[in-house]
């Protein structure tokens, strides 16, 4: 073999950075309706090339086309449009609340509403999400009053949490929402391990597990997919590919795989990929997921493609390493202008009724709003007490803490 | 009352608990089938069944995450890690996950688990599996971390520890699962058949957690011992003829201090021994309490025997490894202060 010189270093850069022209043309899109609908109970072996193609149902003409359409009725979609919506004027409120300092931090969901709100309504009551900080549409598609929200952001008095936990890491055991951690990935295997409960206690329930594209590189990650894999644990491992961790460009956590739900493969768990931007097509691959796993035949790892349009955090400016315009240039477009095409497609919406649909929901959520700020901010009004700062991390109160309790003077 | 080795009595405590209560379930790697590396699983599979008792992939993030997820669905996992020194991979989980569930929800998810894992040197066992990390665990808020010493307590802390509603990390003394031991390597062991520590009960009975036990009443000087330096305090207030008492601390988190506290006042000298190197181990935090519970009290500065700030070696293992000899000079040494 030829000598080949000196070893060079690889290190994956984004095809542009700030100042130059967004470019997107090195994604393919699949035409909408043209990737097969499976089985549930198909040889995973039989459809490795669906971690490389991408399920749309939603078509330029706002159509809902191909196997995988068909599923909801106007109602639903109603709903889900209404969920959408909802979430991203609960994002921008919230938003605008951390920049008058009611409180520290907040995270938006704009761009990535359709995956967890369409998810959501795939699940069964029991069911449980083990969630990431960005998937609140699980919360507002399932009902969870708006009002506990920002409560535990502005960790008031009447914050659940009892201002223990960073805004935004919401938990809710009653409507199948796991306690939010910080630490990246965690929850990941935690989710095969839920699912394994409900297998050994011969329950029904199924957990859904949840990931970012840049956590995926987290170790647990790793750990989920093997014991998954080896359990075959009623889960579904969602994979929110939004193409950036915070600075990051995905092509740093995927290397030269050439997908994330390719990585599923490799374990031999069904890995499928879909349009994130297209409620229909998520509502749909959950559904498929959701039934294997609740029909014993194990795990199923889903790939959402989709963009995050806002900044990371409220502590982030997305303008220091991507094109201010590249959310713009993105090829799926916006879940909520392509829900809403499609159901004026229908005959059931309008352009009127979207707009005066916006003007409903900004006012519930102003609302929900003024109601939570009677209970306080997080520097004016009510807050939780210091006694609760001593409750709660163990069932009892050993005797050390009770000691710093009255050192506290609480 | 039956004799059992400490093997035997961790093996009949999760076999109790299994046979109580169907939400206990064991797991980790090599635990299932063939009954454990050190046998403390052996015969829990062909009795409670694959969906009880099973093996799991090499992956101690990945046996603890899962343990996490079974807890919050309900569940009381008990799991293994083979060697203490092999826990790393899971710190993230068991310090910023399972410590943390019930705060961080207020209570809305738990995390009933037990991590056990055998623990301590003394056994040739080099580097990877000779550590003692309690100290890891004790700085935690949210954890309880369980130290026996003897078949007798073993039982009955770990069924206690499976009905705990926190997570509690239970370090085993692998030197001591066949038969106590005091640092005399010369000497052939004695079997826990001989050990009146030995007699364990059948069926349940619990050793509350948070309680130290006297084991050797004294009056000259307090050493505050867990593990298998229980057994070479002994013999160096044999060896040595200090009329020392010896208090097995058996739960680090949350402590017993109104038992330390008791005794140093009476004693008005402290030693502490642990195998974990002396930097920033749990020996600082006993030292510190009863310096500022007992201050009044104290003849002697407060003195600690440890294992050396350096990696648990191969070797030198009997130069690393808190012997009565060590133990008995620091005695002597806190007597004449």
């Amino acid at each position: 073999m030829a000598d080949a010189g000196m070893l060079r270093f690889h290190v994956p850069e984004p095809e542009v950075r700030p100042g130059g022209t967004p470019d997107f043309s090195n994604v393919t899109i699949p035409k909408a309706g043209s990737v097969p609908r499976p089985e549930t109970d198909v040889d995973p072996r039989t459809i490795r090339d669906m971690a490389f193609s991408i399920i749309r149902v939603l078509n330029r003409a706002g159509e809902a086309v191909g196997p995988w359409a068909g599923l909801l009725s106007d109602d639903e979609l109603l709903d889900g449009l209404r969920h959408m919506m909802t979430l991203r004027s609960f994002d921008a409120r919230m938003q605008m609340a951390q920049r008058q300092g009611k409180t520290s931090f907040y995270m938006q969901h704009l761009g990535e509403e359709a995956v967890s709100c369409a998810f959501r309504r795939a699940l069964a009551p029991g069911d449980m999400n083990f969630p990431t900080y960005r998937q609140a549409g699980l919360l507002i598609a399932d009902g969870y009053p708006m009002v506990t929200m920002m409560n535990q952001i502005y960790s008031n008095e009447a914050d659940p949490l009892k201002g223990r936990q960073l805004p935004i890491m919401y938990s809710s055991k009653e409507h199948g929402f796991f306690s939010i951690s910080g630490n990246l990935a965690t929850q990941y295997i935690q989710a095969v391990g839920w699912a394994m409960a409900s297998a050994i206690s011969n329950d029904s329930k199924i957990a859904a597990a949840w990931i970012g594209d840049g956590s995926t590189a987290e170790s647990d990650f790793h750990s989920a997919l093997v014991f998954a894999s080896t359990y075959k644990a009623p889960v579904v491992l969602n994979v929110v590919n939004n193409q950036w961790a915070i600075s990051t460009f995905q092509g740093i956590a995927r290397g030269g795989s050439g997908t994330f739900a390719a990585r599923g493969l490799g374990f031999g768990i069904p890995s499928l990929r879909v349009d994130g931007n297209d409620y229909l097509a998520v509502h749909a691959v959950a559904k498929w997921a959701a039934e294997r796993a609740r029909s014993n035949l194990g795990p199923t790892l889903v790939e959402y493609v989709t963009y995050r349009v806002g900044a990371h955090s409220s502590s982030d400016d997305p303008s220091a390493y991507r094109p201010k315009a590249e959310s713009d240039a993105w090829p799926l477009g916006d879940p909520i202008v392509r829900l809403k095409n499609h159901l004026i497609q229908r005959g059931v919406w309008s352009d009127e009724r979207h707009t005066q649909a916006e003007a409903e929901i900004l006012e519930t959520v102003i609302a929900a709003q003024r109601e939570a700020e009677r209970h306080g901010t997080l520097h004016a009004g009510g807050k939780p007490s210091t006694r609760d700062m001593f409750e709660g991390v163990y069932a009892e109160m050993p005797p050390h803490l009770r000691r710093q309790r009255q050192q506290a003077g609480v | 009352m039956p004799r059992r080795t400490m093997i035997e009595a961790i093996r009949d405590a999760m076999d109790v608990s299994m046979a109580r209560d169907e939400r206990v379930i064991v797991f980790g790697e090599d635990v299932g089938f063939f009954g454990g590396v050190f046998r403390c699983t052996q015969g829990l599979q062909a009795k409670y069944g694959k969906s009880r008792c099973f093996d799991a992939p090499i992956s101690e993030a990945g046996i603890v995450g899962s343990a996490i997820g079974m807890a919050a669905y309900g569940l009381k996992p008990c799991v293994e890690v083979q060697f203490a020194d092999y826990v790393y991979p899971a710190y993230d989980q068991i310090v910023s996950e399972a410590a943390r569930l019930r705060y961080r929800s207020n209570g809305d998810f738990t995390c009933p688990i037990v991590v056990r894992m055998p623990t301590g040197g003394g056994i040739f066992g080099g580097q990877t599996h000779s550590q003692s990390p309690e100290a890891l665990f004790t700085h935690v808020s949210g954890l309880k971390v369980v130290v026996p010493s003897n078949p007798h307590d073993a039982k009955g802390l770990l069924i206690a520890a499976i009905e705990d509603p926190d997570p509690v990390i239970f370090l085993e003394p692998k030197r001591l699962y066949n038969g106590p031991f005091d640092g005399h390597h010369e000497r052939p062991v004695t079997p826990w058949s001989k050990h009146e520590l030995g007699e364990v009960a059948d069926g349940h009975y619990t050793v509350p957690l948070g309680m130290a036990v006297i084991r050797r009443p004294g009056v000259a000087v307090t050493v505050l011992a867990y593990g298998t330096m229980v057994y070479v305090a002994e013999a160096a207030a044999e060896e040595t003829g200090i009329d020392a008492e010896i208090i097995d601390l058996r739960t680090l988190l949350p402590l017993d201090l109104e038992t330390i506290v008791g005794s140093v006042k009476k004693t008005g000298r402290c030693v502490i021994v642990h195998e974990a190197t002396l930097t920033s181990g749990f020996g600082a935090e006993l030292s510190a309490l009863v310096q500022e519970n007992c201050f009044y009290h104290l003849e002697a500065p407060v003195a600690r025997v440890a294992g050396w700030d350096t990696p648990y070696p191969h070797a030198q293992e009997w130069d690393y490894f808190p012997g009565p000899a060590r133990l008995g000079r620091a005695l002597l040494e806190t007597m004449e202060a």
